[in-house]
């Protein structure tokens, strides 16, 4: 494990990527705990105020601190976007070692099937999806982890693939071993790199995905500080107020760019490709 | 290319429309309130609504209900708006046909900035342009289509500036210059999500094929820099790149969604938005429909492009 962490450390992008981590890290944890006002409190008297010594990001149109808020809103932010990747790497997974170790016609049709759900794109699904079960931060968070299911359950199923013509599985086939012990005790631990590495890269799209459906009015309500929603409320003033909404974008664009600095290393450490 | 490869892939991509014709009615067909319902308002009389029930169909069990619209479907019904009592068809090809001008538009920026950029990042690796090259592309893949959109608006679109209009949408027919100039904002805005995406992939694709044994074999033989570039690597480099841009088609068409919203810009995924906020299902259906099929397609005619081009691949 140390080992792994050194040598992402080691190269410049996955410095930067564990660097931005670290950041993010304390921002979610103990964020909300320094920052200076209530993220919903109401300053009348300074309304849509520039960047100032008491409003460092300035306020936003009913006078609340836009500090504050990307602050407190981090956590709802980050956090959601890990779980819906979660969520969606685990129903993936699951759907995608079953079809790859069992082969033949159910993997036929599983493939046939999760083709038609990728021919579906990701933010599509989850607008279907949340016409459905309603517009709600929840909702999108399951809605984001089932868009991202097939593709995960595409990337599990090839490496099962090449895994399941292995030595060790064939030598825990002969010994008798049941299929759910062989997959969840030998083909499970050896698919965990390259599911790692998919899986950071998707909590950046997760997080952009979850930004813009908020945005849209399909992901969290407000009042909660969500990032995509502090720009959706913002727009009116956007022009003479611009603090309002680049503050919150610059924050997506980090977290963001964080995963994908932090996928890209990863990927390099885990699969290593001749260069 | 074999007649029968072609054959089993039209197969693939029947079955592939066939899934997510199924998926987008049983998604739309557990809506909360019933078609019915939302049309005449939570007052209405139940004889009323039992008799538009009966009309729209909706008293049928469910799989006659998707029979009967899938039998509409392949014949080129869609059927009408929930709304506005016009036939879906109209509407939603007249919007795919502005979407598909915008989607054109950009997909010409890519080809003409993503993948020149890309290709000169993998002959410069390591050096300063392909640095510059990587930096920007990783803030491009991390900013959402709307962060970009709005951003933009406020650089371009200031009432003091105005130097694009923010939105509306005039047609190519009536003003052709006026036409571009409404585009330009939601153009820029997904050309530049999608270079930041494809540069990446060009790059990677280009280093590798410098690295390919041809290509060194080339160097070796003592052909000139220019000669081994253009002639050996770009060539074999931009057969992955259709590939990419066509595997990039379902970004694009999320990007499409976005920008549109912002733009005001009335094609099909504006559409689709409006239809989901109204709860209009035929047009919701139809919208869904018509993107994943578009996006399917894309991904045939790239493969196809790829082998007809490729005449080392042979597909059985």
């Amino acid at each position: 494990m140390n080992s792994y962490l050194k040598r992402i450390a080691l190269q410049p992008h996955g410095a930067v990527g564990l660097i931005l981590l670290l950041v993010l890290f304390f921002t979610v944890t103990i964020g909300p705990v320094v920052a200076p006002y209530d993220p919903e409190k109401f300053h009348y008297s300074s309304r849509l105020a520039a960047p100032s010594l008491e409003f460092w990001f300035g306020t936003d149109h009913f006078g609340r601190d836009i500090l504050s808020r990307i602050l407190w809103g981090s956590r709802s932010t980050v956090l959601l976007s890990l779980l819906a990747t979660i969520i969606g790497t685990f129903v993936g997974c699951t759907v995608g070692v079953c079809s790859g170790y069992i082969g033949g016609k159910t993997d036929e049709i599983f493939m046939r099937f999760i083709d038609a759900l990728m021919a579906i794109p990701n933010l599509l699904l989850a607008l279907l999806i949340l016409t459905v079960l309603g517009a709600n931060a929840t909702n999108a968070v399951l809605a984001i982890g089932i868009s991202f299911s097939p593709g995960m359950a595409r990337v599990s199923r090839s490496v099962t693939l090449s895994i399941r013509s292995s030595d060790y599985v064939a030598a825990a086939v002969a010994r008798g071993e049941s299929s759910i012990w062989i997959m969840t005790r030998e083909i499970a631990p050896n698919i965990l790199g390259p599911i790692i590495v998919e899986a950071t890269i998707r909590v950046a799209f997760a997080i952009m995905l979850l930004a813009t459906l908020s945005f849209l009015g399909m992901g969290s309500q407000p009042p909660t500080p969500e990032w995509g929603l502090m720009i959706s409320e913002s727009r009116e003033f956007m022009f003479r107020s611009t603090w309002t909404i680049l503050w919150p974008g610059i924050a997506i664009a980090i977290v963001a760019i964080t995963f994908n600095l932090l996928g890209d290393a990863l990927r390099d450490v885990l699969n290593p490709r001749t260069d | 290319m074999s007649t029968k490869y072609i054959i089993k892939r039209l197969f693939y991509l029947g079955v592939t429309t066939l899934v997510v014709s199924l998926l987008v009615f049983s998604i739309t067909q557990i809506l909360p309130a019933n078609a019915a319902t939302m049309l005449l308002g939570q007052y209405a009389t139940p004889d009323a609504l039992e008799a538009l029930e009966k009309k729209l169909g909706l008293n049928l069990p469910a799989h006659e209900q998707y029979l009967r619209w899938l039998v509409g479907v392949i014949q080129g019904d869609l059927g009408d708006s929930l709304r506005s009592g016009l036939p879906v068809n109209e509407t939603v090809f007249l919007a795919l046909g502005r979407s598909l001008l915008l989607a054109s538009f950009s997909i010409l920026g890519v080809i003409f900035i993503a993948v020149p950029l890309g290709m000169l990042a993998a002959i410069n690796r390591g050096k300063k342009v392909d640095f510059i090259v990587s930096f920007v592309s990783y803030i491009g893949i991390s900013l959402p289509e709307f962060v970009l959109a709005t951003l933009l608006l406020v650089w371009l679109s200031h009432p003091e500036i105005a130097l694009f209009p923010a939105s509306g949408y005039i047609p190519i027919t009536e003003d052709p210059i006026l036409a571009i100039w409404h585009m330009a904002l939601p153009v820029i805005t997904l050309t530049v999500i999608l270079t930041a995406h494809i540069m990446r992939m060009v790059r990677s694709e280009m280093s590798d094929t410098l690295q390919a044994d041809y290509v060194i074999a080339a160097r070796l033989r003592g052909l000139s820099e220019r000669t081994v570039l253009f002639k050996h690597a770009l060539r074999n480099s931009l057969l992955p790149t259709i590939t990419i841009i066509a595997m990039d088609v379902g970004y694009l068409i999320g990007g499409i969604i976005v920008v549109e919203e912002i733009f005001a810009f009335p094609g099909v995924g504006r559409l689709l938005i409006v239809a989901i906020q109204e709860r209009d299902l035929p047009m919701i259906q139809a919208g869904a429909l018509v993107m994943a099929f578009t996006y399917a397609l894309s991904n045939l005619a790239a493969d196809l492009a790829y082998v007809y081009l490729d005449k080392r691949i042979q597909y059985e």
